[in-house]
């Protein structure tokens, strides 16, 4: 089945839950301004089932309602692995095999950017979700660089490193400074080094569109919730040629 | 006190020995240093105020220009004041401007009689720094008295981080309105590792507001306005970290702020910042925060947001005691210790919630009189709002079953946005139906004699034990340097800041620690 609409408690019903507030205090003309709202965004008919004023000016809606809309499961367009998920041991062979040296990641925090979870989630020891990071790896050489580090150095200590695959995580996104500082990343890479002795580029974090890869120079992004094991699959998949 | 968990009190004596121990070596290097952070410090409280046209503080400028001339050993006030006698200027900011123009040569006097003068207008100019720091604490008690504190423990504390000092206000104040006791201004990402106090009012910040004398003022006028109204004293924080903790600790001091972050080694292990600075500039900011009456903020809850809450337990045990005992060293008393800890266990994990308990009651009886710091659960929030809220209404039911002191609202969306104004609201009813149903829980709550409870919080005593007797032989040093706490290894001769160190020299004069190391 390529088309569906979604569940409430009956297949088809089309039932969905809303929440928002608006910036008025709370009456009856506040709770048509909720429904006309959730009208406009394609609930028809909708239940309001809770209003509640926040301080002088501002009211909290639930909204549940019966959308139209249908969605066409064959035209979702997203990233699929286009590569094996291998095991921590997997990885080592190929990459002992397939280079004959380590395979050397830089990892960093660029920017601002001071929330260092997300590259420790893939780097460090510890790992996530009871997967151990990539400095678990024997056959990986891992550089951490932490938080707010600088583009000049993440590019030079990249090549001091003679960096396979240099991976930036990316948490705030304010003002959409994760896209900005990937963008200018990717762009001092393509400066400094020439096609071919540049590193695989590798973007990671909560929010961002893993379609984006063309649009912010990079090779690939990851979303939330990737592990290391996937990053290490994929830096095999994209750096090892393996003979056939 | 009997206690809840049957701790020994003979092992808890241990503990805080040991803490003493491992700390004493960093306390003595703390003693032995100067950071061009405090030398600014002292600059502020002299009444250096202002930047210049590029924003860079006037204090930065005199501080650079002493330096240049003859380095950092002697501390800033005698050269600064020398020199304003020389020059005949008599306010320091004009000397900074002076100095920064180069129309100024530093130097240390060779004649006594010139070091004395020097000495003594110094200690004039930053001792009326210091009177205006304590009309502040006393203009704080006097309003406490008329207004009123909270009417319930744990003081109910809330984070408004906009990047806009004017959009923080209305927030802020709404937040008061709402339930708020302490209010906190979270920093825009990237202070910390600025090594000057930005100037003014800023409206431009990412994911937090830039923390300045300014905004200092304007926040703080802004909640004295909305206390007035409630009829409650809204309390205000803001950061004493980073490469300018010193400096924001004078601040902070000067415009009343009335809680402060202050972790004796966060910003070495998250911020990588050198820990000789870090140390040498918590002694100081502590030492401001003690005079102040200043509650300070431990950071013990970002251990766990990298380490395993349940695997790394005794580190955070570890870490308040040393805390504490630095706090002492500095000054500060048992209410002004807002010892950090938090609810991070794996809520996967079978009795993670029994767990949780065994170690905020841990914290609590190894402090009885400390006002102890709750953090809510982030590692773990999913993104799954729903379950999210639930996991915030477990961790206020732990807060109020072991009877925390300070308890910062979790909110449900936590890894999603920043907090929206519904966000704040969903928390806040989530914080008042546990307070309002199970405020006095913790007078009836008394785990088992023998139970899991008891079992878990002397293990974590023991192991902490064990880690500061691993600390003590290894010297703390060695321990940050070989990654104990959160992971993160810190040698002493790395981190950022480390050029802005300098041992003391013999004629070295601080008139600001002078006065707050006077006996009282």
């Amino acid at each position: 089945m390529t088309i569906i609409r979604p569940y409430g408690d009956t297949t088809g019903d089309g039932m969905v839950q809303l929440s928002f507030t608006l910036p008025v205090p709370h009456d009856k003309r506040a709770e048509g301004a909720a429904l006309q709202l959730a009208a406009k965004m394609g609930m028809e008919p909708a239940m309001l089932v809770h209003a509640k004023q926040m301080g002088d000016a501002y009211t909290f809606f639930v909204v549940y309602g019966k959308v139209g809309h249908l969605v066409d499961t064959g035209k979702v367009q997203v990233v699929e692995r286009d590569y094996p998920l291998l095991s921590a041991r997997e990885v080592n062979a190929a990459v002992k095999r397939g280079l004959r040296r380590p395979l050397s990641v830089v990892g960093a925090c660029i920017g601002t950017d001071a929330h260092t979870v997300g590259i420790d989630a893939i780097l460090n020891l510890k790992g996530i979700a009871g997967e151990k990071g990539l400095e678990s790896y024997t056959e990986l050489s891992v550089t951490n660089m932490g938080a707010q580090v600088s583009v000049p150095d993440l590019v030079e200590t990249a090549r001091a490193k003679k960096a396979d695959a240099v991976l930036v995580s990316q948490v705030v996104t304010q003002r959409d400074a994760h896209l900005q500082n990937t963008r200018a990343m990717s762009a001092a890479f393509r400066e400094a080094l020439p096609e071919g002795r540049r590193p695989l580029l590798i973007v990671g974090g909560p929010r961002f569109d893993e379609l984006m890869t063309g649009e912010l120079g990079v090779d690939r992004i990851f979303g939330r919730g990737t592990t290391p094991r996937e990053v290490a699959s994929y830096l095999v998949h994209a750096i090892i040629k393996e003979p056939k | 006190m009997a206690g809840k968990l049957g701790l020994d009190p003979r092992v808890v004596r241990k503990a805080r020995r040991l803490a003493e121990r491992a700390g004493r070596p960093v306390v003595d290097l703390a003693r032995s240093h100067t950071t061009v952070s405090v030398e600014r410090a002292v600059l502020r409280l002299a009444g250096v105020r202002g930047a210049d046209a590029d924003g860079i503080p006037w204090v930065n400028r005199l501080a650079d220009a002493v330096v240049a001339d003859v380095g950092l050993g002697h501390g800033v006030a005698v050269p600064v004041f020398h020199a304003m006698r020389e020059t005949g200027v008599d306010d320091v900011t004009v000397l900074a401007q002076k100095a920064a123009a180069g129309a100024v040569r530093f130097g240390v006097p060779g004649k006594q009689a010139d070091v004395t003068a020097a000495r003594r207008l110094a200690k004039r100019a930053t001792g009326a720094g210091l009177k205006l720091v304590d009309r502040r604490r006393a203009e704080r008690e006097r309003l406490i008295k008329r207004w009123g504190d909270p009417p319930q423990r744990p003081w109910i504390y809330l984070i408004v981080a906009t990047g806009d000092i004017y959009e923080d206000i209305p927030q802020a104040q709404a937040a008061a309105r709402a339930g708020a006791d302490v209010i906190a201004v979270i920093r825009s990402t990237g202070q910390s590792l600025l090594d000057y106090v930005p100037e003014g009012a800023t409206r431009e910040g990412f994911a937090g507001t830039y923390a300045t004398q300014e905004n200092f003022r304007l926040m703080r006028a802004a909640l004295d306005e909305t206390s007035k109204e409630l009829g409650r004293y809204v309390r205000l924080t803001n950061y004493a970290s980073g490469l300018c903790m010193p400096e924001i600790a004078a601040l902070a001091g000067m415009e009343r702020l009335d809680m402060m972050l202050n972790d004796s080694m966060y910003g070495i292990l998250f911020r990588d910042i050198n820990p000789i600075r870090t140390f040498v500039d918590q002694r100081f900011s502590r030492q401001v925060h003690a005079r102040a009456g200043i509650i300070i903020n431990t950071g013990e809850d970002n251990y766990l947001t990298t380490a395993d809450a349940v695997d790394a337990a005794h580190t955070v045990t570890v870490s308040q005691l040393l805390n504490e005992y630095f706090a002492y060293e500095a000054g500060l008393a048992d209410w002004q210790l807002g010892l950090g800890h938090a609810f991070e266990i794996n809520p996967d994990l079978p009795e993670s919630f029994r767990l949780e308990l065994a170690h905020a009651l841990l914290a609590r009886e190894l402090f009885p009189t400390a006002p102890l710091k709750w953090m809510p659960p982030t590692k773990h929030m999913t993104g799954d709002v729903f379950r999210g809220n639930l996991l915030d209404g477990f961790f206020n039911l732990a807060g109020a079953m072991t009877g925390q002191g300070i308890l910062l609202v979790g909110m449900m969306t936590e890894a999603v946005v920043t907090p929206w104004l519904s966000d704040r609201d969903v928390a806040l009813q989530n914080v008042r139906y546990v307070l309002n149903g199970a405020g006095g829980l913790h007078e009836d709550f008394v785990p088992a004699a023998g139970g899991f409870i008891q079992q878990r919080a002397h293990q974590v005593l023991g192991e902490a034990v064990d880690l500061l007797e691993k600390i003590v032989d290894d010297t703390l040093l060695n321990a940050i340097a070989d990654g104990t706490f959160g992971i993160m290894k810190r040698p002493a001769d790395r981190g950022k800041g480390l050029d802005g160190v300098a041992k003391i020299d013999d004629n070295y004069f601080n008139p600001v620690t002078e006065a707050l190391e006077a006996p009282k």
